[in-house]
């Protein structure tokens, strides 16, 4: 399966990922029972999320999803104060070492529903009609993970948020009832403006950037998802945005590919927190 | 990669690499030592050794070495409750060579077996097992595998393959190794489905079969899992 494929899929993108994957019909209602128990497992890690202010392992995280959840929305954009908490609350239950569904790691689990159950409920979009979708980002993780490894330590956060983010954007995208090129489209648009991304949590831990950068992804899925439905597309064919993801992941040094060694990581601040950690 | 994979697993945090990955890693080297471990020592390379802590690394071995699946909420306990269980830990680090940044060998000590296991987590908690004591075999846990220590002697691999396939079981991957020619050698096998207990038990009493573990899959979570997660060995039935 290509994303070229997916995008010339006739009917919605996702049918084409469950086909794929679920020969029968007693398959296929499986693995759809499969995907509601894990947009539940995810819903479970928002609400703890959003009224934990627990602190994470090592303190530098751990109370942003309800704080955002509970601040004034001086912005009057109530869809980017409910993805970004989303997005953060499952985050920080994960550095809390709580549990969430990785998707497609964990580093990254908050872009994905975020993105997907933040429009949803921003919309009220009940859940039979995310399942297509969260389907979709499965189909678009297991393309990517065609060409690279979907991990940090290979290809940078590039492989991790970059690959949530377009999964996420192309489940947004059929959600709101976009086509299978526009679904496709938004998650090459997704891909392409996360190349290059490094992963350099501080001390190692999964904490600082990914929390809040798990928030700003989520929101470049939905604005890619705009994009999309409202009928722009990428120039460079999608299949072709992954390769240069890959490329780029084999060029990035190892200090800047989950180490701790590079980047935010290697700030005077950065250092001493991992210091600190370490004793 | 399955579906379920990618949108999943459904885990205890913060890290399906280096927390997911590794419990997992380190649950198919409880099954291969086949018996109850009593020490663990952990050799960390590349981003597991300088992130182990920071990902709770150290706490998913332990905890898959106790037979946790990664969604166990006994995995940020795993050290306390490995003191309790009396399983001795420790851990180390070194380059283990040209392998994946995401690597790591456990050798495990029961009683009276001990077993030592080299893999690396690939990502979003996909593993693979490439060396089992010094020989390089593979394996991902994807499916039910059998381990199988024998002698490099002409027909063992279609003796074997033709047991498992009486048992109306498919092969997956078969790979085998040896040490020198005439040797001790050992298969990994990949099956679609356990075997029945009298094919497992005929299998480790063909003579050149000197130890067989079967493992059982561990991408599901213990529900779906196949086999006895307390390790109930597939005991070594020693050549005769």
């Amino acid at each position: 399966m290509t994303l070229a494929d997916l995008a010339a899929a006739p009917g919605p993108a996702s049918e084409l990922v469950l086909a794929e994957e679920a020969a029968t019909p007693v398959e296929r209602a499986r693995l759809l029972e499969g995907l509601r128990g894990r947009l539940r497992e995810m819903r479970a890690s928002i609400d703890r999320g959003l009224v934990s202010d627990a602190k994470s392992r090592t303190g530098m995280v751990g109370w942003n999803a309800k704080t955002l959840w509970n601040a004034e929305d001086a912005l009057r954009a109530p869809l980017l104060q409910r993805v970004q908490a989303y997005a953060m609350a499952v985050n920080e239950e994960n550095a809390r070492m709580g549990r969430i569904v990785a998707a497609p790691t964990a580093g990254s689990a908050g872009t994905l529903p975020g993105a997907l159950l933040g429009v949803a409920d921003h919309l009220g979009l009940d859940e039979d009609r995310l399942l297509g979708p969260l389907a979709l980002a499965g189909g678009i993780g297991q393309v990517i993970s065609q060409s690279m490894f979907i991990a940090g330590s290979t290809g940078g956060c590039q492989a991790e948020i970059g690959s949530s983010a377009a999964m996420a954007a192309a489940a947004v995208t059929e959600a709101m009832g976009g086509d299978a090129a526009a679904s496709v489209h938004a998650a090459a648009m997704a891909l392409m403006n996360t190349i290059g991304l490094v992963c350099d949590p501080v001390g190692g831990y999964v904490e600082v950037p990914c929390v809040s950068r798990n928030a700003f992804y989520s929101v470049h899925a939905v604005a890619s998802a705009q994009l999309a439905l409202a009928g722009v597309t990428s120039p460079i064919p999608p299949d072709e945005v992954v390769l240069a993801m890959a490329s780029v992941g084999r060029l990035l040094p190892p200090e800047l590919r989950e180490t701790g060694e590079g980047g935010i990581a290697d700030t005077p601040t950065g250092r001493r927190i991992a210091l600190e950690m370490a004793r | 990669m399955s579906l379920l994979d990618v949108i999943g697993p459904v885990m205890v945090g913060p890290s399906s690499s280096h927390t997911a990955g590794a419990c997992r890693l380190a649950l198919l080297a409880r099954h291969a030592l086949g018996a109850e471990p009593r020490r663990a020592r952990f050799t960390l390379h590349g981003s597991f050794a300088k992130t182990a802590r920071g990902h709770g690394t150290d706490l998913a071995l332990v905890a898959g070495t106790l037979g946790a699946f990664p969604d166990d909420p006994l995995i940020p306990r795993a050290l306390e409750e490995a003191a309790a269980r009396g399983l001795d830990v420790d851990f180390a680090t070194a380059d283990l060579g040209d392998v994946h940044p995401n690597s790591v060998r456990a050798v495990l000590e029961g009683d009276d077996e001990r077993v030592a296991v080299t893999g690396s987590s690939l990502g979003g908690g996909l593993v693979r097992v490439f060396e089992v004591d010094g020989f390089r075999i593979d394996f991902s846990g994807s499916h039910p595998t059998l381990l199988l220590r024998h002698l490099d002697t002409p027909g063992v691999i279609a003796r074997v393959a033709r047991v498992i396939a009486d048992d109306d079981v498919n092969i997956a991957t078969l790979v085998s190794a040896r040490r020198k020619r005439g040797g001790d050698a050992m298969m990994s096998i990949e099956i679609d489905r356990p075997l029945t207990k009298p094919a497992r038990d005929y299998l480790q009493h063909l003579r050149y079969v000197t130890w067989l573990r079967e493992l059982p899959e561990v991408m599901q979570g213990p529900d779906a899992a196949p086999g006895d997660v307390d390790g109930t060995p597939a005991a070594a039935g020693a050549a005769s």
